[in-house]
């Protein structure tokens, strides 16, 4: 077995994907923790003295992000206050075991944990949510709704920041994606590591530059308590195809990670391309780049039971708004008439759950 | 020649594939010539491995995004498939691939 690169003799444990050496493991210990402080405080991350809740899902990112930033707080004074946040999506058979691991959490590194779930932000859980579109799309909703629902769950707890665990794969992976797909917007800001959604709270990602290898192998050896499953409804998901690519080519060689995010963050988009402006959705008030974000459109399609509504382009959003409304007007219902009045469909009560002020009250800050 | 007595572990969701048994004592049966890992990764598939092989080999390795231990140490320091397995090693599968 090899000694370790940093000549502290004792044998390596580890071959670093990013740089080769050969490392034992206390010279791995310091060497991630100290690459994470450097990302932190060269990006001049945390102002002293804010609250930061880090987005936790009882997965290795978020736990070793849990755990790297009280050790960093600790030992190098940050001041900040760290609070656990996790999502529930209601999910039967996934979730319900990951937010036992994200209570552990809590326990063993004494933080305060909000979990808010999706019934309660959305009045839809994923299960009611697949039920209603097939396994086709559901990925879409989860995501679109999970970002927002940590973005209000960050708003109620009223953080200075969210630290959410995307580590330098999963950059390179979205990077990828976006080339993929050509979508310009979000590759021009992908590889942002502090993203401010309009008037939202800071996201940020200490491990931007910590390869999914490395965070594993610093939770075995760190002997931390993670969960890892498949989510049951994932196998659709177009993300898969770009992680296999990545995977294979990281194979060939380990670089290409960070080569991936180095160009991410070069890149200039050309004045040329067609980019959408942020504005703030009419409905709910969030960042987006439609009048109606993303969230509000998917939801609204379930509402009105036209699953598909938020899928595809937006342009047939609208057309497809009107045809349903002229529908409801010919059978009497709400949408065209006065809301308080109607007893004829659930329009109403969905668009109730989703007034903020109502979680918040639920949710007892 | 007697078998070769080793424990295999699973972690990171790799067990999911295994029966979601976390850890096993295995006898490899004696065979002519030494047991690389390589020849214990395709003895998994054809004795241990439950479902979805395509999840845990590819070409002639694991799957890329399975970390490998030997012995509490990273396989890429002993080169990986051609290590020569030893009587009570303990061989470590974790998959990255899964999320939290």
């Amino acid at each position: 077995m090899p000694a370790c690169s940093a000549n502290c003799g004792k044998n390596a444990i580890l071959k670093r994907p990013k740089t080769g050496d050969a490392l034992c493991k206390e010279c791995f210990f310091e060497a991630f923790e100290n690459e994470i402080h450097f990302t932190i405080t060269r990006a001049k991350l945390f102002t002293p003295g804010s609250t930061v809740a880090v987005a936790a899902s009882g997965g290795k990112d978020s736990t070793v992000l849990a755990y790297v930033l009280k050790l960093l707080n600790e030992k190098y004074g940050y001041n900040l206050k760290l609070v656990l946040l996790s999502i529930d999506e209601g999910i039967t058979g996934y979730r319900d075991d990951s937010l036992e691991t994200v209570k552990q959490n809590r326990d063993d590194y004494e933080m305060p944990l909000k979990i808010m779930s999706y019934k309660d932000l959305y009045g839809w859980t994923m299960d009611e949510i697949v039920a209603e579109v097939g396994r086709k799309n559901n990925c879409t909703f989860c995501g679109v709704f999970r970002r927002q629902a940590l973005d209000r769950g960050a708003m109620l707890l009223k953080v200075n920041y969210l630290a959410t665990g995307h580590n330098a794969d999963d950059i390179a992976e979205t990077v990828l994606m976006n080339i993929l797909r050509g979508d310009l917007a979000r590759l021009n800001r992908c590889t942002s590591i502090i993203t401010d959604s309009g008037d939202g709270i800071p996201r940020v990602k200490p491990l931007k530059y910590t390869y999914e290898k490395e965070i594993v192998m610093y939770a075995y050896f760190r002997k931390l308590v993670y969960f890892s499953t498949e989510c049951i409804f994932a196998p659709n998901a177009y993300r898969g195809h770009a992680r296999v690519l990545l995977k294979d080519l990281e194979k060939v060689d380990p670089a290409v990670i960070m080569n991936i995010i180095q160009s991410g963050e070069s890149l200039c988009v050309n004045e040329t391309a067609n980019m959408p402006t942020l504005m703030t959705c009419e409905r709910c008030g969030y960042g987006s780049s439609q009048k109606i974000c993303k969230a509000c459109t998917l939801l609204e399609g379930l509402n009105r039971g036209l699953p598909r509504l938020g899928i595809g382009k937006s342009s047939k959003v609208k057309k497809l708004i009107e045809q349903d409304d002229l529908k409801r007007s010919a059978a009497g219902c709400c949408k065209s008439k006065n809301k308080s009045d109607c007893g004829n469909c659930a329009c109403n009560k969905n668009e109730i759950k989703r007034d903020l002020s109502k979680a918040v009250e639920e949710l007892k800050i | 020649m007697s078998g070769l007595n080793i424990t295999i572990e699973f972690g990171g969701g790799a067990e999911l594939l295994f029966g979601n048994k976390k850890k096993q004592e295995v006898i490899l049966p004696a065979k002519e010539g030494e047991w690389t890992l390589k020849d214990l990764i395709f003895w998994m598939k054809d004795n241990l491995l439950q479902e979805r092989p395509e999840l845990f080999i590819q070409d002639d390795s694991v799957r890329p995004g399975i970390l490998v231990l030997v012995n509490d140490a990273d396989w890429e320091l002993m080169d990986t498939v051609k290590y020569v397995l030893e009587a009570k090693d303990k061989i470590v599968f974790i998959s990255t691939l899964h999320g939290g």
